[in-house]
This record gives C-alpha cells, sequence and structure tokens, in this order.
C-alpha cells in the first residue's frame, strides 16, 4: 500500500506541476504582454510599462513561473490588480461561500442517491424501479442552472420562503447563511443525485446476485438486512469513483450556479476578474480549482486502493 | 460481439423503444437547426418594442421576449448554436482523441503511458476552466465554448479508442492480419476500428448529450456565442431578470434543452443495447 501510495503522490506531484505550467503558459505567454492585455487598448504607454515592472514581467518567463510557484505555496498569490487586495485574501473569503455551498451539495446528493436507488434495486424491473429510472433520466438532463430559475422562481418569487439570491455572510447567523444556501445545493444536487442513484442501482442490481448475498440470506439474514449490511457497503466503490468524476462537474455547476444566486463565491469573483480583465486574479482561481480536482482524483484513488487492494498494482 | 445484418438491426430499431423515441426528438431538435438555416417564422435580429411579451397566439406560437422577438425562431437558432458548438467538439474529441487512444494500444511502454497521463491531465481541466482562461485572454465567443468542451472531449475518446483497441489486440483475425504481413495502420484501419465503431458511436452520442448542456451552461454565464446570435443559454440568462412578470420565458429554452439532452440520452442508450446485444441482459 505505501509503494502505491508512493508512486501515486509522485505522479500527483508531476500532473499538479504542469498543469500549473499550462494555466501559466495560456495565462501569462500567450497574450504576449499581460499587462497591455489587463489595462486595455486605450492604456498609456508608461501606465503599461509601470504594470509591467510591478508585476515582474521584466523577468525571464521560466524564473516568473517558479517564483509564481514559490508563492502558491507558501500561500501568497499575489496582489489583485482591480482590488489591490492580496489574492489570498479575495479566495479566502469567497472560499467561504464556494465550499460550504459544494459540500452541502455532495452531502444532499448522497442522501437523495441512497435510499432512492435501494428502493429501485429492491423493485427491479417493478413499476417503482421504472418510474425512479426515468426521473433520474429526466434529471440527469436538466441543466442546474435551469433547475435553479424554477426553484427561485417557486420558492422565492412565488412562495416567498426564501431569499432569491445574494448572501448575508456568516456573520448574519447560520440561519439565514443557511437558508441563502439551501436552494443552490438543491440545484447542484440534482444531477448529481441522478447519476449517483443510477449508478448505485445497477451496482446494488449486481451485488444482489452475488453468492455472499445469498449466503447472509441463508445464514437467516432478512432481505432487507442483507440489503444494507451486504449489497449497500460493497456498492460503496462504484459510489466513490463516480463522486470522484463527478467532482469536477460539481466544481464547474458551483460556479455557475453561483452566477444564478448572486453568491459571492469564487465563480461570481472569476467572471469579475475576468470583465475586469484582472489575470492575476483569473490565474490563481484556475489554478486553485484545478489543483482541487487532480487532488480529489488522487485521494479518490488512494481510498480506492484501501478498500480494494487488486489495484495497486496498477 | 453477433453478426449484425441489415434485417437485425432494423428489427432491433422497431423493438427498442429508448432508441425509437430518442431517434424521433433527435431528428425533430436538428431538422428545426436546419431548418434555421434557410428560414424562421421570423428574423431575430429585428427588435419590435410593440410586440414585447406577447403570449402565444397564431402569429407568434410561443409569444415574443422583451425585445418583442419571436420566442420559436430564437428556440431554433439556439438548437443550431447548441448542436453545432456540440457536434463540432465531438469532432474535436474524435479527431485528436480517437488516434492517440490507438496509438497508445498500439505501441504500449512509454508512449502509452505518456498518453495516459496526458489524458489525466486534460481531465483536470473541465470546460469551464478551460473557457475561462481563454476568454480571459481573447474575450468570448462561440469558438472558446468548441475548444473547451472540445478539449475536455479527447481523453475521453482516447480511452474509449485505447480500451476497445486492447480488448480486440490479442484477437485471433488481428493476429491473422499480422502473420499474413499486414502492416500496423493497415491493421487498425481495417481490423480494428470498424470493430470498436460501435463503442465510438455511443460515446459520441454521450459527449454529444454532455456538450448540449455544457454548451449551455458557458453561453449562460456569458462565455459561450455572443448577441446577436441566439443561445439557449443566454435566453434564459435574460429570462431570469425577469421572471416576476414573464415567467414562461424561462420555460422554452429549459424545456428544449432537457428534450434535446434526453433526446440523445435515449438515443445513445438504445444504441449501446442495439449495437451490443450483449449488454443488453446487463443493462436491463
Amino acid at each position: 500500500m505505501l509503494a502505491y501510495v508512493l508512486k501515486r503522490s509522485l505522479s500527483l506531484f508531476a500532473t499538479l506541476a504542469v498543469a500549473t505550467a499550462v494555466v501559466f503558459v495560456v495565462l501569462e505567454v500567450l497574450p504576449g504582454d499581460p499587462a497591455a492585455l489587463m489595462l486595455g487598448v486605450e492604456a498609456r504607454e508608461d501606465t503599461i510599462a509601470a504594470l509591467h515592472r510591478q508585476l515582474g514581467l521584466d523577468q525571464p518567463a521560466l524564473s516568473r513561473y517558479f517564483t509564481w510557484l514559490a508563492g502558491m505555496i507558501t500561500g501568497d498569490l499575489g496582489t489583485s490588480y482591480t482590488y489591490s487586495v492580496p489574492v489570498s485574501e479575495l479566495v479566502g473569503e469567497r472560499l467561504a461561500v464556494t465550499l460550504p455551498l459544494a459540500l452541502m451539495a455532495l452531502l444532499l446528493s448522497v442522501v437523495i442517491a441512497f435510499p432512492v436507488a435501494v428502493v429501485a434495486a429492491r423493485n427491479r424491473g417493478r413499476a417503482a424501479d421504472t418510474s425512479i429510472m426515468a426521473l433520474t433520466q429526466v434529471g440527469i438532463a436538466v441543466p442546474n442552472f435551469w433547475f435553479a430559475i424554477l426553484l427561485v422562481y417557486v420558492f422565492a418569487v412565488a412562495l416567498r420562503l426564501v431569499p432569491s439570491g445574494g448572501f448575508p455572510g456568516w456573520s448574519a447567523g447560520a440561519g439565514a447563511a443557511f437558508q441563502a444556501l439551501i436552494l443552490p445545493a438543491v440545484a447542484l444536487a440534482l444531477p448529481q443525485a441522478s447519476i449517483l442513484a443510477r449508478v448505485l442501482r445497477s451496482a446494488l442490481v449486481d451485488t444482489l446476485h452475488e453468492d455472499y448475498i445469498r449466503t447472509a440470506r441463508a445464514k437467516g439474514l432478512t432481505r432487507h438486512a442483507a440489503l444494507w449490511r451486504h449489497a449497500v457497503r460493497n456498492a460503496l466503490i462504484p459510489v466513490l469513483t463516480i463522486l470522484g468524476l463527478q467532482f469536477s462537474f460539481l466544481i464547474a455547476g458551483t460556479i455557475i450556479i453561483e452566477n444564478v444566486f448572486y453568491l459571492p463565491g469564487i465563480g461570481r469573483l472569476v467572471f469579475q476578474a475576468i470583465t475586469q480583465r484582472d489575470l492575476i486574479v483569473v490565474k490563481s482561481v484556475v489554478v486553485l480549482l484545478v489543483a482541487s480536482v487532480v487532488i480529489v482524483t488522487f485521494l479518490v484513488d488512494i481510498a480506492y486502493a484501501a478498500v480494494d487492494p487488486r489495484l495497486r498494482r496498477r | 460481439m453477433a453478426a449484425i445484418t441489415p434485417a437485425s438491426v432494423a428489427r432491433a430499431m422497431r423493438e427498442n423503444r429508448s432508441f425509437a423515441v430518442g431517434a424521433a426528438i433527435t431528428a425533430l431538435v436538428l431538422l428545426a437547426a436546419i431548418l434555421s438555416l434557410v428560414w424562421t417564422p421570423y428574423p431575430i435580429d429585428q427588435l419590435s418594442v410593440a410586440d414585447k411579451l406577447k403570449g402565444p397566439s397564431a402569429d407568434h406560437l410561443l409569444g415574443t421576449d422583451h425585445y418583442g422577438r419571436d420566442i420559436l425562431s430564437m428556440l431554433m437558432i439556439g438548437a443550431r448554436t447548441s448542436i453545432a458548438v456540440a457536434l463540432v467538439a465531438v469532432g474535436i474529441g474524435i479527431v485528436i482523441g480517437v488516434p492517440l487512444g490507438l496509438l497508445g494500444a498500439a505501441r504500449g511502454g512509454w508512449i502509452d503511458e505518456g498518453i495516459m497521463r496526458f489524458n489525466d491531465l486534460v481531465f483536470a481541466f473541465p470546460a469551464l476552466l478551460s473557457a475561462v482562461m481563454i476568454t480571459a485572454i481573447f474575450g468570448p465567443g462561440a469558438v472558446n465554448a468548441i475548444v473547451a468542451i472540445g478539449i475536455f472531449n479527447i481523453p475521453v475518446f482516447a480511452r474509449v479508442a485505447r480500451g476497445g483497441a486492447l480488448a480486440y489486440k490479442s484477437r485471433e483475425f488481428v493476429m491473422a492480419a499480422q502473420v499474413a504481413g499486414k502492416g500496423r495502420v493497415r491493421i487498425i484501419a481495417e481490423h480494428i476500428l470498424p470493430n470498436i465503431a460501435n463503442l465510438l458511436i455511443v460515446q459520441g452520442t454521450i459527449q454529444f448529450s454532455l456538450g448540449i448542456l455544457a454548451e449551455a451552461g458557458l453561453s449562460y454565464v456569458g462565455l459561450g456565442a455572443q448577441p446577436p446570435v441566439a443561445t439557449w443559454g443566454r435566453m434564459l440568462n435574460e429570462a431570469q431578470t425577469m421572471m416576476a412578470f414573464a415567467p414562461q420565458l424561462a420555460l422554452y429554452p429549459g424545456l428544449a434543452i432537457v428534450a434535446t439532452v434526453m433526446g440523445l440520452n435515449l438515443l445513445g442508450d438504445g444504441l449501446r443495447d442495439i449495437l451490443d446485444p450483449k449488454l443488453k441482459r446487463r443493462v436491463g
């Protein structure tokens, strides 16, 4: 196991190094002069030259890349051009919205998917199964931002139960913050839960035919107990894989959903940064999100290997 | 895989409800998109404030939006945008990804390892993040969406092609071809590709539907095709601001997306059952 973790860690760091290099090349080398790009066509020569120096663009690209990497490792992401505050501060504030939202969505999708999949698997081929599968088919096809808009219409515009958008901040109390995050989390969770329920159902259907389930039943366990104690536990492996694979969709979804609800999270930050051509912020946010995808994939692989020793040999 | 004859395919298509429904929906959307190239009920670049926010009528089947544009016409052009973006993105994935996957499977060793690591790297860049980077530099546009979604499709097709090719690599007919002295490229073209074509078709349908969803998301946040080109995503974005007095505007584009994506998913499921009869029992 240790050898596997070491080998996998090496490739994690290699992927991170290349991924950061890709972001660096796209955002700092491709545009020619990022300072000119950030200031726009009407900028004066001397303003551009000043920003050029401030950004350290007179240094060679390779040394800038390593300075940037070293900065990130120590938590220094540079200073936002438009906000004139450290990017790490901006990102930290925004993460306080994005992270809880993503986690709520993840939790909700698991909480919804499990019972739904168990009911479907137990009634395989019957009406309950077919209708659940049809529903998940719809759930996968519904864009989460459209579902979000519909939720806003029903719960905020028509019923006036929750605010239609905005975020009061955690200082306003957990209750108010939770109210602001519940609709976005539900919208994000719908497609995730649908995919999860489908995967979990077919995994359960597969395991229900395994010999150990029959043995468990022969031992006198009820159908219900055998299902929950043995089948669900074994079906967890594919679920873990799907959660890992879906993580990048969850990130993308969160960024888009924040725009539906005007939530001041990472997603809003990056879109504001694009409009203001604040490449420093764009660069940091993109790297942060890419790194999180790479790291989650890594963790899922490790967890997977811990559960199933056969996978360590790869 | 069992022998496929035109008659067996025709029968499977008749018997497969997923395929029939999916193909019908997909054909309808495709037709609307193609028709929009030559005709829409109204031109959408003409604003007519006098006709704004009309309900459905004989003149405007689905009513008009806040600029008095005909919703049905906008939906048709939106279909065209969506399909064009998703289709080209699938094309990018196939044209680059499939040769990469085949190369990895054929050569093995460090080439294969390198291609797999490249796949892992690309998977770390969801289409949205690629689009964010491209837009930050080049400004928004439909091409960004195509490139961003297309890049993400490359490793998907590389994996499918590689996996399929590896499965056939050690089969008798491939070895027989090797013994007969056929070159690598000829073996791939004559023996491997025809056998993995159905895997690629099914995956292509799945990526097509994911591409439609991704395009909708990107154009919703303003990273896709720009006005005056209509997109389903931007129609939803604009509708959101008018929800208090014109909620119907948020309905049609969303339904169009759901119908198209469901149609493609059903088509993909159906195709998988038809093209790979062995899978049928496991799925059912």
